[in-house]
């Protein structure tokens, strides 16, 4: 490199040029770990089609693709918008990206802008390959598809307000083994698969005030059912969201 | 603008519970030069330098950097520098190319990528992602990072930590040619060599004080004296020799036909030695002089190794 090449020209990027490579670093990021695609892919579409197929569980009355289909996109967008983004959050934490971002001209609420963007992307990519999935399984769902959209961006504020809030606060270890835990039993006790109704009542009224019970719910009763407006479900929704985001806001630690 | 300093630091402090990490830090950046922060592990560098970067919020004292305030004006400081961190900062999944352009983009006039990797030789990186990459090419990516976006000053943690030589020789050279394109630099470092190699100007830094500073050449020579050493017939007349000599020079015969001229070693003494000699026939056999190190400034000046 010849005389004069690192003469200072110092200079931000313009922000939306900043949060656009922001947002295709962390999508790829995302897409490319191993652990992260068996979460948010393989996972979701191996019961799927592994329920689906083979009558496991009492799904109820009709078609179990009808019961479980809602019951998957319910959990991918908990294992992206909660266990993916808590455990890659921890890792970036620990190993100095957020703070080496933070010296960089992308503001901070440009790179939180940032990984809502991936956690969105990625749950585009992921509800298009399950619904395609559960299309060749005879999924024929009804409904709203306002009310859906809702509930899925009620679902990822809520869950992404709570991941955040793990992973600005606990170790990127324990983040890990948390985050991996509480997907595990959400997705067991959460109506994903498994009806609520299963339970016994005193547990079903509790675990009906889960993010993932509610946003699973609140799926079923419009798609399966042809709900219009879950509003009970978008409330519980609405109120973790408001809850969890604040508590990152305030909680978070970048270093 | 030339003598305007970049980094301004007056009375900082900075605590972490109750462990006070800098004590009372005065520290004038000149611009254009290359500075380095020269201290024992605990010494109070890193803090300093992440005050100065904005990490961190004085506990008392003012820090302003380009004149700026790191913490409050955050927003218009940080396009400014460029930042090495002492470890880590990279997505463990990255790679050193991608990264780096990425780093480019979030600047408006950034360096031309491809040729900074041919620079630091990490080519080679290939696919690699960082976590696989060795110690000294995560070093070279985190150095490239700090210096791809133009900035005016650069702020570097021990950037040549874990380096091997050849690495280290080219770290070195990117620092200088950093410098002749007239950026600031800010370096911290445990290597005395590195300082005298490098700085324009060195802080000796002790308990999260500034004990001494100024270039390496005028730390060396207030700091302490220099040492001329000879041998040749035993039993010299010393006191002959030093009237020759100017006023606080010392002579001695430690052993035996050995002898240690300790003071301002400069080209006039060794002439007035040799000429000395000359004159009482005397063959001076292995003149060598002595120049004290800022190892020995930082000995004297704190009592303590540099690396213990």
């Amino acid at each position: 490199m010849s005389a004069g090449t690192y003469a200072p020209r110092p200079g931000a990027a313009p922000l939306p040029r900043m949060i656009g490579a922001q947002t295709a670093l962390e999508t790829r990021m995302l897409l490319r770990n191993g652990e992260q695609l068996l979460l948010t892919v393989i996972i979701p579409t191996l019961l799927l089609v592994l329920f689906s197929a083979v009558d496991i569980v009492d799904t109820g009355a009709g078609r179990s693709v009808d019961f479980l289909a809602p019951g998957i996109l319910a959990l991918a967008v908990m294992s992206t918008a909660f266990t993916g983004q808590a455990i890659a959050t921890g890792f970036e934490r620990r190993y100095g990206v957020l703070k080496r971002l933070g010296a960089s001209p992308l503001p901070r609420w440009g790179l939180m802008t940032a990984k809502t963007l991936a956690v969105l992307v990625t749950e585009v990519l992921q509800v298009v390959l399950l619904t395609v999935i559960a299309f060749a399984l005879g999924w024929s769902p009804h409904g709203n598809p306002l009310a859906v959209l809702l509930l899925l961006v009620l679902g990822t504020a809520a869950f992404s307000g709570l991941g955040l809030l793990m992973s600005g606060t606990l170790k990127a270890e324990a983040t890990l083994a948390a985050a991996n835990l509480v997907f595990l039993l959400l997705l067991v006790g959460g109506g994903v698969i498994v009806p609520l109704d299963k339970f016994p009542d005193a547990a079903q009224s509790v675990l009906g005030l889960l993010p993932i019970a509610a946003l699973s719910d609140g799926l079923r009763d419009v798609l399966q059912h042809g709900a219009s407006m879950p509003w009970g479900d978008l409330g519980i929704l609405a109120v973790w969201a408001v809850l969890g985001l604040s508590a990152a806001a305030k909680f978070f630690r970048w270093e | 603008m030339k003598n305007e300093p970049v980094v301004q630091i007056r009375g900082l402090v900075k605590r972490y519970g109750a462990k006070t990490a800098v004590n009372g830090l005065d520290l004038g950046v000149r611009t254009g030069a290359v500075t380095a922060v020269l201290g024992p592990n605990g010494a109070g560098k890193t803090t300093t330098v992440e005050t100065c970067e904005g990490y961190r919020r004085p506990d008392a004292g003012t820090v302003r950097v380009l004149g700026l305030d790191p913490v409050a004006d955050a927003a218009e400081l940080r396009p400014r520098i460029g930042v090495m961190l002492q470890s880590g900062g990279v997505y463990s999944g990255a790679r050193a190319d991608e990264m780096l352009r990425h780093m480019a983009k979030l600047h408006a006039h950034p360096l031309d990528v491809d040729a900074l990797i041919e620079r630091l030789g990490l080519g080679s990186c290939g696919r690699t992602t960082y976590r696989r990459l060795s110690g000294g090419q995560q070093q070279r990516l985190s150095l490239a990072m700090a210096v791809v976006g133009r900035p005016e000053l650069v702020f570097l943690d021990e950037p040549t930590a874990g380096l091997d030589p050849q690495a280290r020789r080219s770290t070195w050279d990117l620092v200088r040619e950093l410098r002749a394109d007239g950026v600031s630099v800010v370096l911290t470092t445990h290597f005395m060599d590195e300082a005298e190699a490098l700085a324009d100007d060195v802080a000796i830094i002790d308990a999260g004080r500034v004990i001494a500073q100024g270039s390496p050449e005028l730390l060396c020579r207030d700091g302490a004296e220099n040492t001329l050493r000879f041998t040749g017939r035993p039993g010299l007349d010393l006191g002959s020799l030093l009237k020759a000599l100017p006023d606080g020079t010392q002579a001695a015969e430690p052993t035996t036909g050995t002898y240690r001229i300790t003071g301002q070693v400069d080209p006039q003494l060794l002439a007035t030695v040799t000429s000395w000699c000359a004159q009482h026939g005397v063959m001076p056999d292995g003149i060598s002089v002595e120049r004290h190190t800022l190892e020995d400034v930082f000995l004297e000046l704190t009592g303590k190794e540099l690396r213990a």
